[in-house]
Order: C-alpha cells, then structure tokens, then sequence
C-alpha cells in the first residue's frame, strides 16, 4: 500500500484542519494577552472550519478510499462531516461572548475543539480498526482536557476526571473487542473483516470482540447503561464545553457505530441487531425516567440526550438502509435542537452569574418572549411533535424497526417519547404559565441570536427541506451499506 | 481462519515454558532449600539501613509534568530508532512521514517551553 498523492485529496479538509490546529497552537504560545489571545484563536478557528466546509463540498464527488483503505470519503461520510462542522462551528461561535467567558477564556479552549474536529472527522472516515482507534483517541484526549477546563472548579474537576476514566475505560474494552475480531479475521481493514465473515461459522471469540466493540461505542454515545458519565459531566463541564459536548461528538461517534455495524459487520445484522435493540430500550428508559427527576437543566439535557440516542439506535438496531437514514435524519435534527437549546441555556445568567436550574426559566415569557418562543420551539421538536425536525427524526426511525420487524421495539419507543415529552412540556409550563420576581439578565449577544435563528428555521421548516434531506440520506445510506466498495 | 490462529501457536508454547519453568524454580527453592528464618532477616530492607519513613507522601506536581515530557520525548527517540534502521526500505514516504512528525513534536515542545513548563521555579 504505497502512499500516492491523490490520496491527500480525499482528505484535504482533515488536513487543512490538522495544519491550522499546529499553526493555533503557536498562536496560543505566542499571542501574548489572554483573553484577546483567545478571542482570536477562535475566531480562526471559526474560519478555519468554514474553509474546511469548502474543501467538503469542493471534494471530488466520486466515493474514494485513501491511504491504503484505511480512509472511506463516501457520500456518507460527506453528510456526517458536514453535520459535525456546522455543528462545532456553532459551539465555537457560541463561546464568542463579546465581553469575553470567564469559564473559558483561554486560548487553549478552541485549539483542542480543534484537534477534537479532526478526531470526529477521522471517525467519520475511519474505514479499518486502526483508524478507528486513532479517531476516537485524537476526539477523546483533548475532550477531557476541555470538561476539566474551569481549573479552580471543583466540579469541572471531577467532569473532567471522571470522563477521562470512563473514557480510558471504553477505550480498553473497545481495544480488546477489536484484538479479538482482527484475530479472528485476521485483518483490520472493514472491508476486509467484511468479506470474512461471509465466509463460515462465526467464532464465539469473534461474537465477544464485536459485542466488547459495540459496548465501546455505547460509551462514547452514551447509550445506556453505559451512560453513567454524561449527567455529571454535563453538570460539571463550563456551559460552552456542554454545548460542544451535546452537539459533535455525539453525531461522529453514531457515525462511527454505524460505519462499524454496517459496513465490516454488515453480513451478521441478525447478531448485533440484539445487542442495539438491547441499548436503545434501556437508553429511551434512562432517558425518559431519568430527566424527570432533574432540578438542573443541564443534568436534564444529559438525560435528554440519553433517550435521543436511545431513538436513534433503534433506527441502527433494523440493520436496513431505511434504518441507516433514519439515524442520519435524526442526528440531522438532533444537532440543530442542541445548538439552538444550548444558544439559551448560555444566556441563563443572573446578576453575570449562571443560573442553570430548570426554576431559573420561569416566566421566561414576560420578561424575553421572543427566547421563550425560540425554547418553546426546541422543546416541542426534542418531544417529537409534527411538523418539527424532531417529529420527522422519531417517524423515520420507529418506521424503519417497524419495517425491520422490530414492532415491541418501536412500541415501547413511542411510549417513552410520550413519558419524555412530560418534562420538555414542563419546562413550557414553567415559562408560560408561572411568574418570576428575579428576571434573568437581559442582554442577548449577537451570536446567541444567530444561532438560535438559524437552528429555529431549519426545525420549522424541515418539512419543506426533507425530499432533499431524504435524497441525500438514502444516497448515503447505500454509500454505507458497500456501495462505495 | 484457524490456520491464521495456528500461526501464534509458538507463542503460546513459549507462554507455557516461561511460566512452567519459573514456577518449578520458585517451588524447588521451597521444597529443597534450607529455611531458618529469623527477626533479623524478615525484616524490611533498605540499602542495609531500616526504612527512614512512609514512602507515600506528597510531592511537588511539577514532577509530574517532567515525567510526562519525558515520556514524549523518550517515545519519539523510541521511533526513531526503527525508523532509521529500516529507511532504505520505506523510501521518502516513510522519510517525510517521520519529518512530520518531529515537525509536530518540535511545535509542541516550542508551546511547551514558552508556556514556561520547562522552568522549575
């Protein structure tokens, strides 16, 4: 597998990325003033993935693989990365406040959301188990690092620490499952270890290293039960690395999952198929259930995005192309819901200090109609109520498992989106129907605005986009499902 | 797929004499070896004088921080040595390949350095 020159192509926006990310960090050592120092990193950075959204779309069209197989640019990996690009570009100019975060006023803070970019796009592409496991570590290592980023918090502290751990955790069993498939297989490559298994009896051996495999992923996609880091981290993280949190990596790690069963166990759905219709009961359950206890919005959000995980496994559990676009339709609108959430979450201050308990949002609607409008609309999309992105994510899922067979699966879906709606229609309540005498702070910034604009127009009006949405995610799907091969 | 498996059958062989033969040393010294032990030499021993105090005490975090430069920087030297014994063999790919990632290492340890990592006081 010699190295040729036309493989930069296919790779050239993780390139560019990767360059810039050395050229910020000497930005960073030398840029001299802290808080203007990180201002400016940012805003090259914001740039910089804009750049790279051009090199995206710029991209030869035809699905290629690079370096010797390890890297698949498909059309599949085109619409995943784009998600994750738009998505980290709004966590970053959501950590733009003009006067400056307090939390993460380092320059520090958008270099690694930048080698946490080119980790998830890595994954994306990963098409062999090597770059897998390069992707996953280049996402994760600067992750912990920016959870722990509020040095004098102890609870950021202890995010940081307990992801990091838990991270290590499901990066070993994630290790040893894929030690376990390459000896049985007997190659790293997806394509490779696909091929070998259409051949033959499947291995007890071979079974524990894709079950161990999948339980690594379920952690990095905080699927339950393997869920336990995402409210404490959510908590304790500052409120702009939260945002990034529950928008990005979420969205590349499901690529990666669905890469993984899709393409090198494409042949053995049957087996797998049990493991994902296992996680996603009990991921909608936790979800559910457990958001409704929660005082802290940000611990809710944890939840939410638990049980959001929980729908969109249950699309990946049917193990058909339908299911493989409905995952993709989901995350689409999973990560506008979180930006434009998390666009007003940042604005829950009082007095210049966070108030992020779900009580803060009361009266919301006197005091800033036009953000409780903007939360109105997040909330009825996170519950699934037509005609919002949210609604089109579940139907697409729930019709896939329905079609796959997976009729109890679905069922108790829909049950659990309706017990889940409770406490997102809670938090309608509680702004519309309660009144407050300690007002939140009344300035909005520019970018909050931008992004909780741009993420309200595409939840309102996905139905008008979704034939292209639809075209796009089934051209996609059979892109994962070997077309590409 | 078992013929690929068979391949690290000498492994496990030498597995098996490895632990075998260390275990059969460990038991004769117990079976056959005169045992007359005594205060003196159950005692804990260190350079010949009695322990000073606890080992598991505080110290300074920045030995930390060096240990985990060196551990970069040993890790580099690491790659390096195979790297430039098998450079006829991988050509100018595997050449610039390793030219990159000393580029890296290099804009990481300028970072380092003027973040003042490498001063002690």
């Amino acid at each position: 597998m010699a190295f040729q020159m036309t493989d930069i192509i296919p790779a050239l926006p993780e390139i560019f990325l990767a360059g810039l990310a050395l050229v910020l960090v000497l930005v960073a050592a030398f840029g001299g003033e802290e808080a203007g120092n990180a201002r400016r990193v940012t805003r090259l950075s914001l740039v910089g993935i804009a750049i790279a959204v051009f090199l995206l779309v710029q991209g030869d069209a035809m699905p290629s693989l690079a370096f010797g197989g390890m890297f698949a640019a498909d059309s599949f990996a085109f619409y995943m990365k784009a998600l994750v690009l738009v998505g980290t570009f709004a966590a970053l100019l959501l950590s733009l406040r003009p006067e400056g975060n307090d939390d993460i006023n380092k320059p520090e803070f958008a270099l690694l959301v930048m080698l946490a970019l080119v980790g998830m796009m890595l994954m994306i592409s990963a098409d062999d188990l090597l770059a897998l496991y390069m992707g996953i570590e280049l996402q994760s290592l600067p992750l912990y690092v920016v959870a722990a980023m509020r040095t004098n918090s102890l609870r950021s502290s202890e995010a940081g620490l307990k992801y990091f751990l838990l991270g290590a955790l499901s990066s070993g069993m994630l290790l040893y499952g894929a030690s376990l498939v390459y000896g049985i297989c007997g190659t790293t490559d997806f394509a490779g270890i696909a091929a070998s298994l259409s051949s033959g009896d499947l291995p007890v051996a071979f079974i524990v290293g894709m079950v161990f495999m999948v339980s690594g992923l379920a952690f990095k996609v905080s699927a339950a039960p393997f869920h336990m880091w995402t409210p404490d981290v959510y908590e304790g993280s500052p409120t702009p690395v939260t945002t990034l949190f529950a928008i990005a990596p979420k969205v590349a790690a499901m690529a990666l999952l669905m890469r993984l069963t899709y393409g090198a166990f494409g042949q053995i759905a049957d087996q797998w198929s049990q493991v994902l219709v296992a996680l996603s009961i009990a991921s909608m359950a936790v979800g559910a259930l457990g958001a409704i206890m929660q005082t802290d919005i940000k611990r809710m959000m944890a939840y939410s995005s638990i049980a959001h995980m929980g729908y969109a496994l249950a699309g990946l559990a049917a193990g058909t192309p339908a299911g493989a676009a409905g995952v993709m339709i989901y995350m689409t609108g999973y990560v506008f819901m979180g930006a434009g959430t998390f666009a007003i979450i940042l604005l829950m201050r009082r007095d210049g200090q966070a108030a992020t308990k779900i009580v803060d949002l009361k009266g919301l609607s006197r005091t800033h109609p036009l953000l409780a409008i903007g939360l109105l609309v997040m909330m009825f999309s996170m519950a699934g109520i037509p005609p919002l992105a949210g609604f089109f994510g579940k139907w697409y899922v729930f019709l896939a498992a329905v079609q796959a067979g997976l009729v109890p699966l679905a069922v108790i879906g829909v049950v659990m989106s309706v017990v889940g709606a409770f406490y997102y229609l809670r938090i309608i309540r509680l702004m519309y129907f309660e009144d407050t005498d300690a007002p939140l702070d009344a300035e909005i910034p520019a970018v909050n605005k931008l992004v909780l604009g741009v993420s309200m127009a595409v939840i309102l009006l996905f139905f008008a986009g979704l034939g292209g949405v639809l075209t796009a995610t089934d051209t996609a799907a059979i892109a994962l499902m070997g077309g590409a091969r | 797929m078992p013929e690929f498996l068979s391949e690290y059958l000498p492994i496990a062989i030498f597995i098996a004499i490895a632990f075998g033969l260390s275990a059969a040393f460990v038991a004769s010294a117990f079976i056959f070896g005169n045992q007359r032990p005594d205060d003196e030499k159950m005692a804990a021993y260190e350079c010949g004088f009695d322990a000073f105090e606890d080992s598991r005490r505080q110290f300074d975090v920045r030995f930390y921080l060096v240990a985990i430069l060196f551990i970069i920087f040993d890790l580099e030297v690491a790659f390096l040595f195979p790297w430039a014994v098998s450079l006829g063999g991988i050509g100018l790919f595997g050449f610039w390949s390793m030219m990159v990632f000393l580029a890296v290492l290099t804009i990481g340890f300028i970072y380092e350095w003027k973040k003042g990592a490498l001063e002690w006081e």
